[in-house]
């Protein structure tokens, strides 16, 4: 079965002042498909995912959302994000943030459902009303991803997220992925230095290495490719 | 001491600073903007000189003061680290004026010590009605953003990711800040504004959780502060301004020596 395509890249590039950081690149993604976008430090991988969300503007070709920009909601994950210890919210109040809209101030108890249901969701129920700046690494990774989640995206997109995750956690952590994405045909992009987990958990993978993109399904991903990708 | 006409005037504006300080300086705090809401009373202290040298009521020279810097720093430097330098640089130019505006007015320095550590005596029935309907605007802007304004203000990151007009957020939250501290400085003075508008919130951040919780303690503290203030004052006739922030300050300390004691079990 091949799904309908959600996200077309067409010869995209993106170029900083002085510092081209990819370019042509073509990529063709499908509802329920799982990514892994691998490649070593500073190939460009945030930088991809930044112009996925609107938040750069491409220097070069484009991206087309199908079958429109406003089908395509994308839950992301930042790689990076400040909550420094004295961060006063509870895990619950930082998920909720996510509902936002020309809403009243408190959330309506049909939204505070749909928090409630993330939170059980992502194995959150003990820690729900603890402040989230005490919590440790790894659980707020989990916040972070339940916080995307709140609002049902089609498109999930995940930077680095495992990286601090114990084994025990992150496998929780993908197995919930998996099962939304089986259930609800979730589209995940997972960017991600873990090929094992690459292999164990993704369908395709984009391999981004300076000057050159290469896609394929994760069987192809031979081990002398990630020893090039993440080398040279 | 209610049978006085200007200690009834003293109270309702305390009442209203008290409830305004409470909201925003949730914000104020979760934003990092301690240091920039301290610039903007001074520019309201330069702002109300001006006023005064133009022949217009203070307040209304400090609203356009402090309004127009906001935009100004806004557009400045919206997140930056430049932001702490620029607006140093801004907050030295603005006092200086300040200084010269009162000067050219010819007014003597008691009138400057009024505008700068605010006073209880010179408050009337307008001065309070025109306080009440900035303080609604602001709360009306505030209740009509609220989800966006809570989300960029506790999870920046987030809420740019989520696609948030963030930079627009941000000026128009200015601007809010602005109009509280033109209102505030009518009691407890330019010097001393942000003391109502950060350290209350700063308070409240270490008991209470949600962002509703925080409102709430914050402007519970406020009104302590305030209220204590004004009667302080008004049995000891030292100045208003000294009460309400030793009371303030040492709420913050008992909060932060709690959260240690918390921290260390
Ligand atoms: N805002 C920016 N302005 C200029 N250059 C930038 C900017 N953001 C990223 N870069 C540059 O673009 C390149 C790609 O950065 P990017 O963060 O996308 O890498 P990455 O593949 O995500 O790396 P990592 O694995 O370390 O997360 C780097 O050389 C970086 O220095
Ligand atoms: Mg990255």
């Amino acid at each position: 079965m091949t799904n309908a395509p959600i996200l077309k890249l067409d010869h995209l590039g993106v170029t900083f002042p002085n510092n081209p950081v990819f370019s042509d690149l073509n990529l063709t993604i499908r509802q329920g498909e799982v990514w892994s976008i691998i490649g070593k430090n500073g190939v460009g991988k945030t930088t991809l995912m930044r112009t996925l969300l609107h938040q750069l503007r491409p220097t070069q070709g484009k991206v087309t959302y199908l079958p429109s920009v406003n089908d395509v909601r994308i839950g992301y994950v930042p790689q990076f994000r400040n909550i420094d210890a004295d961060y006063p919210l509870t895990i619950r109040d930082f998920i909720g943030l996510n509902l936002t809209g020309w809403k009243l101030p408190w959330l309506s108890a049909k939204e505070r459902v749909k928090v409630q249901r993330i939170i059980e969701q992502t194995g959150l129920t003990e820690l729900a009303n603890r402040p989230i700046g005490q919590a440790s690494g790894g659980e707020k990774q989990k916040a972070y991803l339940a916080q995307a989640l709140v609002e049902a995206p089609n498109l999930l997109i995940l930077d680095e997220s495992t990286a601090s995750l114990d084994p025990v956690t992150k496998t929780e952590l993908l197995d919930l992925v998996t099962e939304l994405n089986q259930r609800l045909n979730l589209t995940v992009l997972f960017v991600t230095h873990d090929i094992p987990m690459a292999q164990k958990y993704t369908h395709q993978y984009l391999m981004m290495t300076p000057g050159k993109v290469e896609q394929g399904p994760i069987s192809q991903l031979t081990d002398d490719k990630v020893w090039e990708g993440e080398n040279v | 001491m209610f049978s006085y006409e200007f200690m009834r005037n003293a109270f309702a504006a305390g009442t209203i600073i008290a409830v305004i300080c409470g909201i925003m300086g949730v914000f104020v705090i979760a934003r990092n903007m301690s240091f920039l809401t301290h610039t903007l009373s001074e520019i309201g202290f330069s702002g109300a000189a001006f006023g005064v040298f133009a022949g217009w009521a203070p307040l209304n020279g400090m609203l356009l003061f402090t309004v127009v810097s906001s935009v100004i720093v806004g557009q400045l430097s919206a997140r930056s680290e430049r932001r702490e330098a620029a607006t140093s640089a801004i907050s030295a130019l603005f006092i200086g004026m300040g200084i010269l505006f009162l000067s050219l007015a010819n007014k003597n320095a008691s009138y400057a010590t009024s505008i700068l550590f605010g006073s209880v005596i010179g408050i009337s029935v307008s001065d309070v009605r025109q306080m009440l309907w900035l303080s609604l605007v602001v709360l009306i802007v505030v209740f009509v953003l609220y989800r966006f304004l809570k989300f960029d203000s506790f999870d920046h990151t987030g809420a740019r990711v989520k696609g948030l007009w963030t930079n627009a957020l941000s000026i128009t939250f200015l601007v809010l800040v602005a109009l509280s501290v033109s209102v505030a400085a009518q009691i407890v003075g330019s010097l001393l504004i942000f003391i109502l508008l950060t350290l209350p919130a700063a308070t409240a951040k270490y008991f209470a959780h949600t962002v509703g919780g925080m409102m709430v303690l914050a402007i519970a503290l406020a009104l302590i502060g305030v209220w204590s203030g004004l009667t302080l004052s008004y049995f000891t006739n030292y100045p208003v301004s000294f009460f309400i922030a030793a009371i303030e300050a040492i709420f913050y300390f008992v909060a932060l020596g709690w959260q240690r004691l918390q921290t260390a079990e």
